[in-house]
């Protein structure tokens, strides 16, 4: 057996998290569906954002409390948060239905660690995505406005805070759906779970009960905690929105760490 | 050298793999031979670690899989025909793999050159036939240059001079001293390319021998197999793999 020279590298330290972020990066960024999943992400909220705002009509003398631009700009993030998210379970059901997850585990057989580096890689490119697309959509939905209506600057009160958080909403809701990915390894069921928890239950939940059970919610979190300059009543404070998700997002990525690494694969 | 012992996993109502033993040794092409559904493939992701036993133990070189620093420097295997992303180029495929244990990265060209795959390297990999899939996964074993190499089923999809290259690859892997776990049903195959067989049925060790004993006198190595196998009469009930399908 000694007689075998293998490629085991000198002082052969194991694999570290590190290498294994390095992997998720290169497969991360191989796959063309990445770059025009983040391209259309840009585009499309940029594109609403300008549009929405090109539409905003300056306030009534009763609104002027209320009136926030903000909210209006990123109006976006609704379609926005569809395609990371997608993206996100992709990230993890890509591998089980090519097989790829064995050759996967292969490589790095410490699932946590895996898990941790496909989270590391993707919450971070989302992550920066999310901030660049947020910025450049507030400051060319600024220019759209129409003169009559009182431009936001991003030194306002709370826009910088709107803006950083609303970008980092989308990096979270791509971890949630990398750990849907993770729990039910099936990208249909994964896709329309996500569907469900963004768009559908919260709904309904609002017809039924106003903003009770539906502040709780992703998508109610981020149009009305999140990206707004002016808090919402009866909505969660911005900070207080954020934590939540902060906390939705560990659970969640903890449960399917948990099942990763009791399941055959 | 891989050892298992006592290995057992079930799924559901079918047990898959039984109170398996058998030692693979070095420097020889153990073939691991038995009937579509007999276990050979649930063994192989039991040596891997990507199943998890019910009962018994594999050890690589006196470790469990995940115990392995670098696994892919460890233990190569070519597990089923496509475990790679459609939409990823062979070349990034390989060289993610090779990030991922801190591989040179030169590997990656001169895996895909010893495979033939160089002059579609860049292409996406999900137009790959059968064969060229079955290629990339034989770079992927040797990425690592590991000294213990596990083959499921590999001569599938491949044409003659593809089934002949890789029963000279086995051999010269064998002979450089490593571990090649070879599994096949194909009883003509492994006539020509194993040392040593471990033959199973529905998941139990029927024969560990050579394929030199097994033949003595005069008997062809499919004779020798049918007789082995044949006495146990329940098998050809024997469910498929179809169980270990993924959704």
């Amino acid at each position: 057996m000694s007689a075998v020279r293998t490629g085991l590298p000198v002082g052969h330290h194991r694999f570290t998290f590190t290498h294994a972020a390095r992997m998720e990066w290169i497969k991360l960024s191989s796959l063309r569906s990445t770059l025009w999943a983040l391209l259309a992400t840009v585009a499309g909220m940029i594109a609403i954002g300008v549009v929405t705002m090109a539409n905003t009509k300056a306030p009534g003398a009763d609104h002027v409390d209320t009136f926030d631009p903000v909210n209006n700009v990123l109006a976006g993030i609704a379609l926005g948060q569809m395609i990371v998210g997608v993206l996100g379970v992709l990230v993890m059901t890509g591998e089980y239905a090519s097989g790829a997850i064995r050759s996967t585990l292969a490589a790095v057989p410490d699932r946590p660690v895996l898990l941790a580096a496909k989270a590391g890689v993707l919450g971070l490119l989302t992550l920066m995505v999310g901030e660049i697309v947020t910025f450049a959509t507030f400051l060319a939905g600024r220019l759209a406005l129409t003169d009559a209506v009182p431009r936001p600057g991003i030194g306002d009160p709370g826009v910088l805070r709107a803006l950083v958080l609303s970008g980092a909403y989308l990096a979270m809701v791509g971890l949630l759906g990398l750990a849907l990915g993770t729990v039910v390894r099936h990208t249909a069921l994964a896709v329309g779970l996500l569907v469900g928890v963004l768009y559908v239950v919260p709904a309904v939940f609002s017809g039924l009960t106003g903003m009770t059970v539906a502040k709780f919610f992703p998508t109610m979190i981020a149009a009305n905690s999140l990206a707004v300059s002016k808090s919402v009543a009866g909505c969660l404070s911005p900070w207080a929105g954020f934590a939540v998700l902060c906390l939705y997002v560990a659970v969640a990525l903890g449960v399917g760490g948990r099942l990763l690494v009791r399941r055959d694969a | 050298m891989i050892e298992a012992r006592g290995l057992s996993k079930r799924y559901g109502p079918t047990l898959a793999v039984d109170g398996l033993g058998f030692d693979v040794r070095p420097g020889a092409v153990t073939g691991f031979l038995g009937p579509n559904g007999s276990g050979k493939s649930t063994t192989m992701r039991l040596i891997m670690g990507l199943d998890r036993p019910d009962a018994g133990t594999v050890r690589i070189d006196g470790r469990a899989y995940h115990q392995l620093r670098r696994p892919l420097c460890e233990v190569g295997a070519l597990l089923e025909a496509r475990t790679y992303h459609p939409g990823r180029s062979a070349e990034k495929h390989l060289a993610a793999l090779a990030a991922a244990n801190g591989i040179a990265r030169s590997r990656v060209a001169a895996v895909l050159d010893t495979v033939g795959l160089t002059d579609v390297a860049r292409k996406r990999a999900g137009g790959f036939s059968l064969g060229m899939a079955q290629r990339l996964g034989i770079a992927a074993a040797l990425l690592g240059d590991p000294a213990v190499l596990l083959f499921d089923e590999p001569v599938n999809g491949l044409d003659p001079q593809g089934v002949r290259w890789i029963r000279e690859l086995m051999k010269s892997l064998a002979a450089e001293g490593r571990t090649v776990l070879l599994s096949s049903h194909l009883i003509s195959e492994m006539a020509l390319t194993a040392d040593h067989l471990i033959v199973i049925g529905q998941g139990r060790l029927l024969a560990d021998t050579s394929v030199a004993e097994l033949t003595a006198g005069g008997r062809t190595l499919e004779e020798a197999f049918f007789a082995i196998t044949g006495s146990s009469a329940e098998y050809r009930g024997v469910a498929p793999a179809e169980h270990r399908r993924q959704p």
